[in-house]
């Protein structure tokens, strides 16, 4: 049997009435669709993944790509994804790779989530005009507050406050490591990050000597394979983050082949040179809950209890009672990253089937939390889907303190959502270590596109809550109230608690 | 929209129920005739020992034999009668308003430091959110509220107001929106000795109550203002905050204020902000809160609505009209303004 080489997913064309052989396509794609013979330019279309480097440096817009060029015959289950899925696998045998996030229709919980806004019987509030408070704390709050009121109205404060992390606004950057984008992508960020207030995870590829001037805005993080880590590592962290799951790929670890691991990359990470880097799927020296708790306490210890430490797992089944019990270990906050979270690389079975949405995980996180009494002990970051500030303001009224974005500020770099990250090829510098690659993304130059990004979308919060009539952001926290639900099942509405359109 | 009005007699001098109808009555323009009520402290000198529970029974025959067996579960009844009403032309009598003096047995709430007020509290959000035809919209010691839903001065002569004598009174104008025109949405709110009036809409409320619920206290009256009474009851009752701090947390400083503060003051008040976030009331409001010692007046952080005080002699006065204050006390001398998020307080002095 012969499977044959299946359609093309993308075929480009070039005008030739306005194309001037520049041949700028063929020095910026990376995947070899492009190439000069005599006085034109051919194509090889099979190798496109339309990540759109071409078109956007073409001078004279010569460049068209058109997606699935040759139709399947249709069938509502026999998909052509599946169908092509099942060719791959016939013919290598092996656990088919995918990169960014959930690539299946399944319908959009924010999207159906629709914002409140006043009318008449209160005032809207203008961010212009009044103050408009978007600063957050991220940690442990005191339940109550003792205090020492004498009679010549001092007041004293008794309670001792844990470490919090301060944001200016609920937005950061999440955990994407060094070897899963390039040192020059996460300088744009860290650049970016400072400027505006907030914070950038590491992941879990070490922090590089010369983010070293953004370490107070960077959360380091401790995941399973325990790369680049050390006190100096765990000292300069404004914050420590336990990586246990993540939404792309939730219950196994993860893979940075050794072909990228360059010697910049085998330095951050402590592990030799060309070697894989495996996370494994547990951290082997976490078998329960009792045992995150040590690891907690441990991180707190060496690090004399002031750093707050977080919690990530991936938005799986039971999400509420195992952040209840990361509320019990210590921890200050716990990050929920849903199925929509992206990733450079991940067995597409568990991309696109593994997990829950972060909508849904995040209502129920802070209803437990709340009905156990314990919300004020740990902090909700949001993660995995979040695209834009609409959002982030519905993920905060069901519950979430702060987010991570990780998909849309790479896409504020130039990434067109590709998905072919795991490839290492990235025509744009960012999911890729290959200097000629890496040296296309400008850290300054991009450092203001995710700045911009980071702006735009809190003066839209901001605008949001002043248009709900909220000059605080506590004020939106977990305030369902102001969300209804367009088309959700009677199911979703009691999990998400929030009432239908018209209610 | 909504009128309020708190007045305080430091020294307990009784003030009549007739004045406040008048200047109540003054501010018609900021309601619509769909609820007004009272609450006056002082009232049951001869019960006051005793937990003054006011309920509207939806009808008699069917509600009142469950609500006396589980109030005969949890204490003894000293003494219950109706709440003695006059026909009016505007009222429609929906309720029958009732009163009990109950005694609460602490022996069954041994774990507690207050058993007597939270068995009364168990008993209120029971009732109140069982919705078996009772309500209790007043629990307190030695105080009434009296509401409905009607014109202020039809409701004052539905119970003849002006036949109470109380120290300490506040009073509602209602001009309903969120929720319906209906008796129990009616202001004052009370919660024991806790009673709230209320202009404004509190755009927080999902997150107070969330934050409250979670706390063993239950939103049953479809309206914003009942979280406040029990945010104020949570804060000082059981956290033990004055009444000063528990506006601060209800309505803190910016944080570009608290950043210019020195050093010692900051930690305060961010620590009053981590704390307290999800008790922050926002959204436009002007409040006056009363127990029975204190009557404390305050305004959203931005000051959206207004609220005015005046003073004279032993008497404090704070309404949403200086109007209002001057139908009650011709002469009053102080009128002022106070800023957005600042407390106006006053206490018993004997």
């Amino acid at each position: 049997m012969t499977i044959g080489s299946i359609p093309l997913r993308f075929k480009v064309e070039i005008d030739p009435d306005q194309c001037m052989l520049c041949g700028r396509c063929v020095e910026n794609c990376s995947y070899g669709v492009f190439r000069k013979e005599g006085d034109s330019i051919r194509v090889n279309s099979r190798n496109c993944v339309a990540c759109h480097r071409c078109s956007a440096f073409c001078p004279r817009d010569a460049i068209s790509i058109y997606e699935k060029p040759t139709d399947y015959r249709s069938h509502p289950v026999w998909t052509r994804e599946i169908r092509e899925a099942v060719f791959n696998q016939a013919k290598t045998g092996k656990i088919i790779l995918a990169g960014m996030g959930n690539a299946l229709p399944y319908p959009i919980i924010f999207d159906r989530l629709v914002l409140d806004a006043c009318q008449v019987t209160n005032p809207s509030i203008d961010p212009l005009r009044e103050p408009m408070e978007l600063r957050t704390y991220l940690g442990k709050k005191p339940s109550s507050l003792s205090l020492k009121e004498s009679a010549d109205g001092t007041v004293e404060l008794i309670t001792k406050l844990s470490p919090n992390l301060q944001i200016e606004t609920p937005i950061m950057v999440g955990h994407m490591s060094y070897g899963a984008i390039s040192l020059n992508a996460q300088t744009a960020i860290a650049k970016a990050v400072s400027r505006t207030g907030t914070f950038m995870g590491t992941g879990e590829g070490g922090l590089h000597e010369s983010l070293y001037p953004y370490q107070s805005n960077m959360i380091v993080q401790v995941a399973s394979g325990r790369f680049g880590v050390d006190i100096n590592y765990l000292e300069r962290g404004a914050a420590i983050e336990i990586k246990i799951g993540q939404g792309a790929k939730p219950g196994i670890g993860g893979h940075l082949p050794g072909e990228k691991v360059c010697a910049d990359v085998s330095c951050t990470r402590m592990i030799p040179e060309g070697s894989d880097a495996i996370s494994p799927a547990p951290h082997h020296d976490i078998y329960s809950i009792e045992d995150l708790k040590q690891l907690v306490r441990s991180l707190k210890e060496a690090t004399e209890w002031k750093k707050p430490v977080f919690v990530k797992i991936a938005a799986v089944h039971n999400t509420a009672a195992i952040a209840a019990g990361i509320a019990r270990s210590s921890a200050d906050a716990v990050v929920i990253d849903g199925f929509r979270g992206g990733t450079g690389a991940a067995p597409r079975v568990f991309r696109d089937h593994v997990g829950i949405p972060v909508e849904a995980a995040v209502a129920s996180v802070d209803a437990k939390l709340r009905q156990q009494g314990i919300r004020n002990q740990v902090s909700i970051i949001a993660s995995g889907g979040i695209r834009e500030s609409a959002d982030v303001a519905k993920i905060i009224c069901l519950g979430a303190d702060a987010v991570y974005i990780g998909t849309s500020a790479l896409v504020a770099m130039g990434c067109r959502v590709c998905g072919t990250c795991y490839r290492g090829q990235c025509a744009w510098g960012i999911a890729t270590q290959k200097p000629e690659l890496t040296k296309r993304l400008d850290p300054e130059v991009e450092s203001v596109h995710v700045e911009n990004l980071i702006h735009g979308w809190t003066l839209e919060l901001a605008e949001l809550m002043g248009a709900a009539g909220i000059n605080s952001i506590e004020s939106l926290r977990g305030n369902r109230d102001r969300l209804r639900g367009y088309m959700l099942d009677e199911g979703l509405l009691n999990v998400l608690d929030v009432k239908t359109v018209g209610a | 929209m909504c009128g309020i009005i708190g007045v305080l007699d430091k020294r307990r001098g009784s003030v009549d129920g007739a004045k406040i109808k008048e200047a109540l009555s003054m501010m018609n323009e900021r309601g619509s005739g769909e609820g007004a009520g009272y609450v006056a402290y002082g009232i049951y000198p001869e019960y006051k020992d005793y937990f003054a529970l006011h309920v509207f029974f939806d009808n008699i025959r069917e509600n009142k034999t469950a609500l006396d067996t589980l109030l005969e579960k949890w204490g003894t009844i000293v003494h219950d009668e109706q709440i003695k009403t006059y026909e009016q032309p505007n009222i429609r009598k929906v309720h029958t308003p009732w009163r009990y003096f109950f005694r609460p047995d602490r022996s069954l709430m041994p774990k507690s430091t207050t058993p007597d007020e939270d068995i009364v509290t168990h008993l209120v959000m029971k009732i109140n959110a069982e919705k078996n035809g009772a309500l209790i919209f007043s629990s307190g010691k030695n105080l009434g509220v009296f509401k409905a839903a009607g014109w202020p001065e039809d409701v004052a002569d539905f119970y003849r107001i002006q036949d109470y004598q109380g120290y300490l009174w506040l009073a509602h104008n209602r001009y309903p929106t969120n929720t319906p025109g209906w008796w129990g949405g009616a202001h004052p709110f009370n919660l024991l000795n806790w009673s709230v009036v209320h202009n404004g809409e509190i755009t927080s409320y999902g997150t107070n109550r969330r934050y409250i619920e979670s706390y063993g206290y239950k939103c049953t009256m479809f309206t914003d203002t009942e979280v406040v009474a029990y945010l104020v009851d949570l804060l000082i009752r059981k956290h033990g905050l004055s009444e000063k701090m528990a506006v601060r947390a209800l309505a803190p400083p910016f944080w570009k204020d608290i950043d210019r503060m020195p050093v010692k003051e900051q930690e305060l008040n961010r620590a009053i902000r981590l704390a307290y976030g999800s008790a922050l009331m926002n959204g436009p409001f002007a409040i006056c809160v009363a127990n029975e010692n204190t009557l404390v007046g305050f305004t959203d952080r931005i000051k959206l609505r207004p609220l005015v005080t005046g003073e004279l002699g032993d008497r404090l006065y704070i309404s949403s009209e200086e109007a209002a204050i001057r139908r009650m006390e011709p002469d009053v001398d102080n009128i002022s303004m106070p800023k957005a998020g600042e407390p106006v307080i006053g206490r018993v002095i004997a």
